[in-house]
């Protein structure tokens, strides 16, 4: 995988977040499929920004293993995991958060890393350093940018 | 997955990619200088049952342009590598005042399927040893001279300098007998999660060699053309670098260039090549 860089649309998405109602990594209520029902961040998710974490390297990069055919427009789409084209008609809101949040819940032997997890991992790292980081970690994506993500793919429909 | 579906999976990464992306040939032939047949593809080893049927060389992941470079010896950098492993050769060192070719002689000689059978128990040392290491032991037990700096520039020369002996002869790793305990520790280093990524070897290089993340093409991760010629790092890069760096891309801590948990992976991932050819100094992008 790619060193992420930080992205000028990174700190800009970052001075958005909203901490009112926001529900921590280990507080995330999962239900038997691992979906997850109510928001993380309380504040409605934002398409467009969806579409930056979708895509920027240094953030989701949802598109280095998913292929998506609306973002035809950014180049190199994975084929690791499927294709999120009409994933917005097959998934409720709920079942795409708890996915997109941690997705080993909904299907254990995934190889999707967990987006809004901060432990129990081994040898967890201090970001792209190769150094020991120590946990809790941040997550990989903020609540915030998990309702983003999700707001999108809720656009994804056939 | 069988010749057909990498290919169909070229085809599928064609159709989505929406943008040029330097396809590899997954059929080609790896002849170098037009003489040096080389296997690119064997039957997986017994041990690797249940994991994979077939074993791929690195090589035919790789866009066409990077493939050609290895193709000839005149195009391929790593080649100066290996002339100035050659120099080091027959260089004398420390207190001693010998070269390798003082006890070792021509190394076309002494030095051929050495590479092809390491990492290797050493009865003496009560360890599985690198060639890395085995060097080292020879400069300061035998040399009188400083070990080389594992996985550093001189180490790599000379490493590149003893595979090329072997180049074009089928890695042979032994993983039975004393070895089996330091085997089995690699394996288990291959299939661990690692990091906040949490991937494990074989979540990229076993679930899913022949498809792309993003604009890089997954390949086996086998490592018989070590040490590599890279073309992003202009220069040659050895085994335990490699793995540093995948394992830090996990965003995890990583173990140490000559750890012994390396040197076990390095043991398990070369056994995962056996019937490959040895391939170093090989090239990829």
């Amino acid at each position: 995988m790619k060193r992420i860089i930080p992205t000028i649309t990174g700190l800009a998405l970052a001075a958005t977040i909203a901490t009112a109602q926001e529900v921590a990594p280990l507080d995330v209520a999962f239900d038997e499929y691992g979906a997850v029902a109510v928001s993380l961040s309380g504040v409605a998710g934002n398409v467009d920004n969806g579409i930056v974490i979708m895509t920027d390297r240094g953030k989701g990069n949802c598109i280095a293993c998913h292929q998506v055919t609306a973002l035809d427009e950014f180049p190199f789409h994975g084929e690791v995991g499927p294709s999120l084209d009409g994933v917005g008609s097959r998934w409720t809101e709920a079942d795409l958060r708890g996915i997109v949040a941690n997705a080993k819940n909904t299907f254990p032997e995934s190889v999707m890393p967990s987006f809004y997890k901060g432990t129990g991992y081994i040898r967890p790292g201090d970001a792209f350093t190769g150094k020991a980081g120590t946990e809790p970690l941040p997550p990989l994506l903020t609540a915030q940018e998990i309702e983003d993500v999700v707001a999108y793919l809720l656009t994804l429909t056939e | 997955m069988t010749k057909t579906t990498l290919k169909s999976a070229l085809a599928v990464a064609a159709l989505f990619a929406g943008a040029t992306v330097a396809q590899a040939d997954e059929s080609a032939q790896l002849v170098i200088n037009g003489e040096i047949e080389m296997v690119t593809e064997a039957p997986a080893a017994a041990h690797l049952e249940g994991a994979l049927t077939t074993v791929y060389s690195g090589w035919l992941f790789r866009d066409d342009a990077t493939q050609a470079i290895q193709m000839d010896d005149f195009d391929n950098p790593g080649m100066l590598y290996v002339d100035q492993g050659a120099e080091m050769w027959a260089t004398a060192e420390g207190t001693e005042g010998k070269s390798c070719a003082d006890c070792h002689g021509d190394a076309s000689e002494s030095m051929v399927g050495v590479s092809a059978t390491y990492p290797k128990w050493n009865e003496a040392a009560g360890e599985v040893r690198t060639v890395t290491m085995q060097v080292n032991d020879c400069r300061e037990s035998r040399m009188g001279a400083e070990p080389y700096k594992y996985g550093g520039d001189d180490i790599n020369a000379l490493e590149a300098y003893i595979g090329f002996q072997s180049r074009g002869m089928p890695v042979n790793v032994a993983i039975d007998g004393p070895a089996a305990e330091t085997w089995e520790q690699g394996r288990d280093l291959y299939y661990t999660r690692f990091g906040q990524l949490e991937l494990s070897c074989a979540s990229c290089h076993e679930q899913n060699y022949g498809n792309y993340i993003r604009a890089d093409h997954l390949s086996q991760g086998q490592i018989n053309g070590f040490p590599v010629y890279r073309l992003k790092n202009a220069g040659l890069v050895s085994v335990h670098n490699r793995f540093r760096g995948c394992i830090r891309d996990t965003r995890a801590e990583t173990f140490a260039v000559g750890s012994p948990e390396f040197v076990a992976l390095e043991l398990y991932v070369s056994s995962r090549g056996n019937g490959l050819s040895i391939e170093t100094p090989s090239v990829r992008q």
